[in-house]
């Protein structure tokens, strides 16, 4: 969602070419930006390219209905400011082609997480309420610690689980993922009375200090920022359930995708590049997101709103600041920018690599919808071990189970050291170790969750309280 | 010592700074032995408590595992190792009983610890295989003869059949004179092309099954982030399977698969096995620089990065309508091509003529002409010229 982080450096960018070069397009205006090699064009072909692209993104994919509620999720950022503007811009016209749909703003404030203060906090919100005012679309303000309030606004929410059942098993397990969320900052696993408050009023600082505490538990910024992620996405969704949206809009660029292409990959998510990066994301069922700024670059965002003054807010966020190699993720971002300043198409190619990916072997079981999905992230389990003759899960349970202190490993040394084998060959090695089942909460996990999980220092705890919990009050996964 | 890219040996009296290879250097901080030596207690992460090894219990623990993070005694350490790379091999069926099989070996410590492990565990677990060295010579004055040297004597220690392959006997060119035309900048692009056809030739003439090469779990990751900044779809498909090429050609097996470069450089000091160690005096691919670097990151971040990265490469599933290559013969020398002309036969062209450019980069539409022998007309000259 955040898109201001990636650096454009704006001095860098050419912004009077050679004197009086001509637009490409149009080739009367005098050009004013180069969005690629060779092409320059004008200030009004320029906006027009932009506005086009937008409808056509949104044309192409035919998804979004007329009269739809659409809920546009917004940061504060380049890239979501630029979004809200092209949904204005597409309302307002008189143009035949009009868009129908009827959109809502959904902003969610991080401060406490990012380590700000109350005060801070405040400010940042005023300001993005004003802007929000300014757009004349319904609005909705959140708060991450509404993640873990089982107050209000959950129970509306489980409301409208209960009316989205019909669409299918498997998203009825999300308030309890919500809850499980919540529980994860406390050992015991009894929640707290429900709290009547406003989303907008002061907040409970008890719900404040939980949340902090599960962040300030996490040991690596990755995972931190995994979490937030996971977090900010239910909070979205549980907002766009609760509002009666069926769409929810986010406004990652061309820019952010190629770097959450890599540094997916890089954690283990393979297998979900197209859910976590693809025009549209169904993995929830009911409500879809959809990404309709995924074919613009930052620069061409950056440009738009310098040029027609599209404003956007600067929220610090967790890894504002920080060191090139503080996360996976930033280490990434570093990475494709530096790249892409050495070798241009870097961050088209990687965009277009992604573009030939088909999500992991969901088409053939979307029929099944006891498909087993990962708790925190929802994606179709990716973890079953066996199918694949060799895999690196399964290398990666060797290796643990080798490296420590267990009955069976003593056992096969012992015998191995003595005799040779059997039959030549087929030799049926001490089948590969019957891998400890994944603790608890664990196997309800995709890879690269568990990873996340791995970094929780207190998930031993946590497993215990999400255990009891899930199994003595609701069943997680499926059959309500 | 600020890096922290040493090896501190466990020596009682001294703390034995070793020093490392070009391979290591590249290798990130936390490559960390335990060391009993308080002197070294600020570089390593523990040193002054001696820990105990966390698969026997008995022993100390000699070094902290890159891949789990456990902390091991050297015998526990080789026996996981080996264990794991059986299992690699029982669990993808990589062998099957009497197969004659070809290890290819460049005398550097990938090869040297596939063919020490391959060689144990046939032995161990009666794998009931031939194993073969098989070396290719690029032609590298300063480089390749000795490391050929050492393939040698790896051969006398293994006490293994070794075949070695020259581009010169082969292409008629060395890779010498190759740099000596075409500069350092694309001189990879030929080294690699030649290589690939050079060891499956040396194959075919000791009348090998398989082949298996010392690629490990570093340099498969590496290649999924390759292939996917470069949009290689096809390549990106394929990298990660363990065994390649079944139909036509020799198939080829990477054992290693799953081993972490570190632990291979760590299994082979320990086992004081006899490997070479030096870069190629030509310069090295850049743009694989770039990749090799933000691995080497990312596993300072999280050492399980190279894993997951694989494990990402395993479940991509690429669409099924997009156009992948097809696969066919060179008309020219049989060897598998995707198009008219093997790009080894278009490189050599290339050399032969005058024109090394006519292998770098795409001139699909100039094959007919290699074909058939015409000469290229002034335009086509001027394009190679300038590229």
């Amino acid at each position: 969602m955040c898109q201001s982080r990636v650096c454009v450096s704006l001095p860098v960018l050419i912004f009077v070419l050679r004197l009086g070069q001509k637009c490409m397009k149009c080739k009367e205006g005098t050009a004013i930006l180069i969005i690629r090699v060779g092409d320059a064009f004008c200030r009004s072909c320029f906006k027009d390219y932009f506005v086009h692209k937008f409808r056509a993104m949104l044309g192409k994919n035919r998804v979004v209905y007329p009269g739809e509620k659409v809920l546009l999720a917004y940061s504060g950022g380049a890239s979501s400011s630029a979004m809200i503007q092209q949904v204005q811009e597409g309302l307002s016209r008189d143009a035949p082609k009009k868009l129908r749909f009827v959109p809502g703003i959904v902003f969610v404030d991080e401060g406490a997480v990012c380590g700000q203060s109350l005060e801070e906090r405040e400010v940042t919100l005023s300001k993005v309420q004003s802007v929000l005012q300014g757009t004349g679309f319904p609005f909705h303000i959140v708060r991450l610690e509404e993640v873990g309030s089982p107050g209000r606004v959950s129970r509306n929410y489980k409301q409208a689980v209960g009316r989205s059942m019909r669409h299918g098993p498997g998203e009825e397990s999300q308030p309890q993922v919500l809850e499980k969320l919540a529980e994860l900052s406390t050992a015991d696993a009894d929640a707290p009375s429900g709290t009547d408050t406003a989303p907008n009023s002061s907040f409970p600082a008890e719900l404040t200090e939980r949340l902090v505490q599960l962040f300030s538990s996490t040991k690596t910024l990755t995972a931190k920022q995994e979490l937030l992620h996971t977090l900010r996405t239910h909070l979205i969704l549980h907002t766009a359930r609760g509002c009666g949206y069926s769409k929810v809009m986010s406004g990652e660029s061309l820019t952010r995708l190629a770097v959450s292409l890599l540094s997916n990959i890089s954690l283990g998510r393979g297998a979900f590049l197209p859910l976590d990066t693809g025009f549209s994301d169904g993995r929830y069922g009911d409500v879809l997101f959809i990404r309709p700024m995924r074919e613009y670059s930052l620069k061409e965002i950056a440009f738009y709103n310098r040029l027609f003054s599209v404003s956007s807010i600067f929220i610090p966020t967790l890894d504002t600041k920080a060191p090139e190699n503080s996360s996976i993720q930033r280490l990434t971002e570093t990475f494709v920018t530096k790249l892409q300043a050495d070798f241009p198409s870097t961050v088209s190619t990687v965009y277009r690599t992604s573009e030939k990916l088909n999500t992991c072997s969901a088409e053939d079981r979307q029929e099944d919808h006891l498909q087993e999905r990962c708790l925190l992230c929802q994606c179709p389990l990716d973890t079953h071990a066996g199918e694949l003759p060799a895999s690196a899960f399964q290398a990666t349970q060797v290796s643990e189970n080798l490296s420590q202190q267990t009955k069976e490993n003593c056992a096969s040394r012992a015998e191995t050291a003595g005799k040779t084998c059997c039959k030549q060959g087929q030799c049926s090695f001490p089948p590969p170790p019957p891998c400890r089942r994944a603790p608890g909460i664990m196997r309800l996990l995709c890879y690269s969750c568990r990873l996340t999980m791995k970094d929780l220092v207190i998930s031993f705890s946590v497993e215990k309280a999400a255990e009891s919990f899930t199994f003595t009050k609701s069943p997680f996964c499926g059959r309500g | 010592m600020s890096h922290g890219v040493c090896i501190i040996s466990i020596q009682a009296d001294a703390v034995n700074v070793l020093q490392t290879d070009n391979k290591m250097q590249r290798l990130t901080p936390q490559f960390s032995l335990y060391s009993a030596k308080s002197q070294a207690a600020g570089m390593l992460q523990v040193a002054a408590m001696p820990v105990s090894c966390s698969s026997c219990g008995t022993q100390r623990a000699a070094l902290r595992r890159p891949k789990t993070g456990h902390s091991l005694c050297k015998s526990c350490f080789f026996w996981a190792f080996e264990e794991e790379i059986h299992h690699t091999i029982v669990s993808a069926q990589l062998f099957q009983p009497g197969e004659r099989v070809g290890i290819g070996a460049s005398g550097g410590k990938d090869s040297t610890v596939l063919a020490h492990v391959l060689k144990l565990l046939n032995g161990r677990y009666s794998y009931g295989l031939e194993l073969l060295l098989v070396s290719v010579d690029e032609g590298i004055s300063g480089y390749r003869d000795d490391s050929l040297e050492t393939v040698k004597r790896n051969q006398q220690q293994y006490e293994l059949p070794l075949k070695i392959v020259s581009y010169q006997e082969l292409y008629g060119w060395t890779m010498d004179q190759i740099v000596k035309q075409v500069g350092l900048k694309n001189n990879c692009t030929f080294c690699g092309v030649f290589r690939r056809q050079a060891l499956d030739r040396g194959a075919m003439m000791l009348g090998v099954n398989k082949i298996c090469t010392g690629h490990n779990a570093d340099d498969i990751a590496e290649t999924v982030l390759m292939n996917f900044l470069r949009g290689d779809i096809a390549r990106l498909r394929r990298c990660t399977a363990i065994t390649t090429g079944s139909e036509g050609a020799i198939p080829r097996c990477k054992p290693l698969k799953y081993a972490y470069e570190k632990e291979i450089v760590l299994y082979a000091y320990f086992k004081k096995l006899d490997y070479f160690s030096t870069e190629c005096i030509y310069s090295p691919n850049a743009y694989r620089g770039h990749a090799r670097t933000f691995l080497k990151d990312l596993e300072a971040l999280r050492p399980s990065a190279i894993m997951d990265i694989i494990h990402s490469g395993e479940n991509l599933l690429v669409r099924e309508d997009v156009k992948m290559p097809t696969q066919g013969t060179c008309s020219r020398c049989g060897y598998i091509s995707s198009q008219a002309l093997c790009k080894a036969c278009v490189l050599l062209e290339g050399l032969n003529r005058g024109l090394p450019k006519l292998g770098i980069g795409k001139h699909h539409k100039l094959h007919h002409k290699l074909l058939s022998e015409e000469p290229l007309n002034e335009r086509d000259m001027r394009k190679l010229k300038d590229f």
